[in-house]
């Protein structure tokens, strides 16, 4: 290290100068870049600029500058979609007109359904049935083999369409009453009934309920829908009381306070949002689930 | 070595711009053993590059014939013998692995090997240099031309050096599209123009790197570009071998006339006669006498150049050689030369190269043709039916890697009395569902998992798929859970 001058320092060992900067006695060497490397860098610079003309670039008050060709991602992506729509178009309009049991025989036709109905499914229904189909309390569980409305394609495909009590006119229609509310029946009835239901499908009932006593007002009140035996009726959306699935809870009080206010959940129509083909492909999904009929 | 440079000698001018000019370089030729050898790697590395898309490998009926393709449209790669699928891609890992480590192997036993003889931009800028020298002439011929400008001549030199270095480039990025697709077809559309746009892109973008880097990049390349020379600073050692200047039979540097003088009087004067033929055939145009150096790729041309020189004035050759500093010092103090390639470093590496080489062939040749996976259903975990049983859903993939369509049996080995659905296949037996798979094809199928309704079931039961190839005997087996709602 020798002759300090105002660029730093000579060094004898590598025979150049120093930059001048110096931390803690380690100077560092002044090595200079290609002069190939400085004008990439300014060609990146000037290129940067056409860009901004190019492409939308800045943001303005109310809008931003749009770019010579009104270049936007949005229309990319716009036209991407449409090229898929062009090119699944076949295949929807064969799913739009193929007879819903040949759907699931062909697994061409199968893939294609449940993929479209998975995704239409997390779109449309995922808010009330949960992502997975698996439903909570009030709405139904579409994994399993109990259906109000019914679990074939064909019923499945009915109900997507047209909901129940969703207002429309082919909509399914009944409802469970509120025997207490209208005084149909008292707090004792009501109490009682709930504890032969629970019976039923072999849930424990309260001591000191006279059971045989509730079946006696079960017949009375609630056969004409869920029928004799209590094993529902698809048409009329009354759910099997002697199995083991529950919408709302087969713990006592739920089934006090379903009996005494009644219940009904609705399910919108769909046919007016979806097209045919996509209600078509939604439905073998659901059936495909694992409940299907 | 390092050897003091004098300020007159300095490259940079301190109240210069921030930046140098690329110096020109013209490399002369030369001739001898490492030529020789550059000369033979050259043609076997473009030779294998450039043909290996027309060699063919029967696999059967309906599977590409081209030896070595990668078809990226239905993801798969073919390597002779070998059909790799994309979830196989630990193979290039491995294969990864084994390059590197033999990399390092080289230069810890011959130093920069990879940047001398085998790197691509070596061997294009060699071609490329090649053609110059052919074209314009040897390196004097060709300073006296650049320094002359323009005549008639020299331009028509020019469009012809730039016309075959473009041929030459345009043809290295043809090369490249034909592993993506079967070359004599894709060639057929190349010269039809019928070829998809992809391919005509992928040749321009390769043909001008190819051209810009081997016809005018060169040498910038490795010094500014490039980051393994750097790493292969680090990766030597005092024992490997590098293209040495040996300073203690070179030193002092004396002429012809001076050194017959010197020695009849008696003095001691080295072996190096400051003829600078070492730095006229470099081509990245350094002084290997100044040492080691990150410019150098070792490429030992000035070892041919120098052993030219010293057999023609009658001294040993090999004044410039693959040599340590470890001899250089052995032999100024007298002792004799010691070469150690068998030291712990290169032990290790080359048992390393043959361990992952070996564990890599063990997995190529048990690699499974059937394969299953299966993803058990997030949402719902389990549910449960009217019935009370309980039933859980996976996801099954089946992979059938034969180049022909076999038919599957499913057993499931769950919860006792589980019965087995697949969706949307009819039942022949009900606790043995058979699948058809497609032949090279991964096939997606939902599984229903159903324990029977009196069913004692823990919270979590193991289970187990078992894929049987009903023709082969091919078993493939998976495993997951049964969970309970």
């Amino acid at each position: 290290m020798a002759e300090h001058d105002k660029h730093g320092t000579f060094d004898e060992v590598t025979g150049k100068h120093t930059t001048g900067h110096e931390w803690d006695g380690i100077e560092e060497l002044n090595t200079p870049l290609p002069r190939w490397w400085v004008l990439t860098f300014y060609a990146c610079i000037i290129w940067s600029f056409a860009y901004w003309a190019v492409y939308p670039a800045w943001p303005l008050v109310q809008s931003y500058t749009t770019g010579w060709f009104n270049y936007s991602s949005r229309a990319d992506v716009a036209v991407e979609l449409a090229k898929l729509e062009a090119i699944r178009g076949d295949k929807m309009a064969a799913l739009a007109t193929a007879p819903l049991a040949d759907i699931e025989k062909d697994p061409g036709m199968l893939a294609m359904a449940r993929a479209r109905g998975k995704a239409v499914f997390g779109d449309n229904c995922a808010a009330c049935h949960g992502t997975g189909a698996a439903g909570s309390k009030g709405f139904p569980n579409l994994n399993d083999d109990d259906w109000l409305w019914g679990g074939t394609l064909e019923q499945i495909e009915q109900t997507i369409k047209y909901g129940a009590r969703s207002g429309h006119a082919e909509a399914h229609e009944g409802q469970m009453l509120a025997f207490g509310q209208s005084g149909t029946l008292n707090k004792d009835e009501i109490v009682t009934v709930a504890n032969y239901v629970r019976s039923l499908s072999g849930l424990s009932t309260r001591p000191g309920v006279d059971v045989a006593a509730g079946g006696k007002i079960f017949a009375e009140n609630c056969t004409v829908c869920h029928g004799d035996e209590a094993k529902g009726n698809p048409d009329l959306g009354a759910p099997n009381l002697t199995d083991r699935i529950w919408l709302y809870g087969s713990d006592e009080a739920t089934i006090i306070e379903t009996v005494t206010n009644g219940r009904a959940g609705v399910m919108p129509a769909w046919i007016d949002r979806l097209d045919p083909g996509t209600i078509k492909a939604m439905a073998v999904y659901v059936h495909s689930l694992g409940g299907g009929k | 070595m390092n050897k003091p440079v004098l300020p007159k000698d300095l490259q940079t001018d301190p109240d210069g711009p921030l930046y140098v000019a690329q110096k020109k370089i013209y490399p002369q030729s030369v001739s001898g053993t490492f030529r020789r050898i550059k000369w033979y790697l050259m043609a076997i590395c473009l030779g294998i590059y450039y043909f290996l898309p027309f060699v063919r490998w029967n696999r059967g009926i309906g599977a590409p014939d081209q030896a070595v393709l990668i078809d990226l449209p239905n993801s798969r790669f073919y390597f002779f013998f070998i059909e790799l699928w994309p979830q196989e891609i630990y193979y290039f890992t491995g294969l990864l692995i084994v390059a590197a480590i033999t990399l390092f192997l080289m230069n810890s036993l011959g130093g920069r090997v990879w940047c001398g003889y085998l790197c691509p931009q070596t061997v294009w800028t060699d071609v490329f240099y090649a053609v110059e020298r052919l074209i314009e002439g040897d390196r004097r011929e060709r300073m006296k031309k650049a320094a002359e400008g323009l005549t008639l001549q020299r331009g028509a030199e020019l469009v012809l050096k730039h016309s075959i270095w473009i041929l030459i480039a345009w043809w290295t990025g043809g090369a490249w599209v034909l592993y993506f697709a079967d070359a004599p077809t894709l060639v057929k559309e190349l010269v039809t123009f019928q070829a998809p746009m992809i391919a005509y892109i992928w040749i321009g973008i390769l043909t001008s790197t190819t051209y810009l880097l081997a016809g005018f990049m060169r040498e910038q390349v490795c010094v500014y570009m490039c980051p393994w020379p750097r790493i292969q600073a680090a990766l030597t050692d005092e024992w490997a071998l590098n293209v040495t200047y040996k300073y203690d039979r070179g030193e002092q540097r004396t002429s012809l006339k001076k050194a017959e003088q010197a020695r009849a009087q008696g003095e001691k004067v080295g072996d190096c006669i400051d003829c600078n033929q070492c730095v006229a055939v470099c081509p990245t145009g350094i002084d290997i006498r100044d040492g080691s150096q990150l410019d150098c790729i070792q490429c030992g041309l000035c070892i041919d150049a120098c052993d030219t020189v010293m057999k023609k004035i009658g001294r040993e050759t090999r004044l410039i050689g693959y040599d340590n500093d470890i001899n250089i010092h052995r032999r100024m103090e007298g002792k004799p030369e010691v070469f150690r390639m068998v030291r712990p470093r290169t032990v290790v590496y080359s048992a390393l190269i043959v361990g992952v080489g070996a564990i890599m062939l063990y997995a190529l040749m048990t690699r499974s043709l059937l394969d299953v996976n299966v993803l058990h259903d997030r949402n719902p975990l389990a549910v449960r039916l009217s019935d009370g049983s309980v039933r859980n859903a996976y996801t099954m993939r089946l992979l059938n890697k034969r180049a022909f369509d076999r038919v599957v049996a499913i057993d499931v080995e769950g919860p006792a009395g589980a019965q087995v659905q697949v969706v949307g296949v009819d039942q022949i037996t009900p606790e043995r569902p058979t699948i058809v798979l497609g032949r090279d094809q991964t096939t997606e199928l939902r599984v229903l998992v159903t324990s029977s309704p009196d069913a004692q079931l823990a919270p979590s039961t193991p289970v187990k798929f078992h894929i049987t190839d009903i023709g082969l005997g091919e078993v493939a087996s998976t495993s997951d859970n049964f969970v309970t709602p």
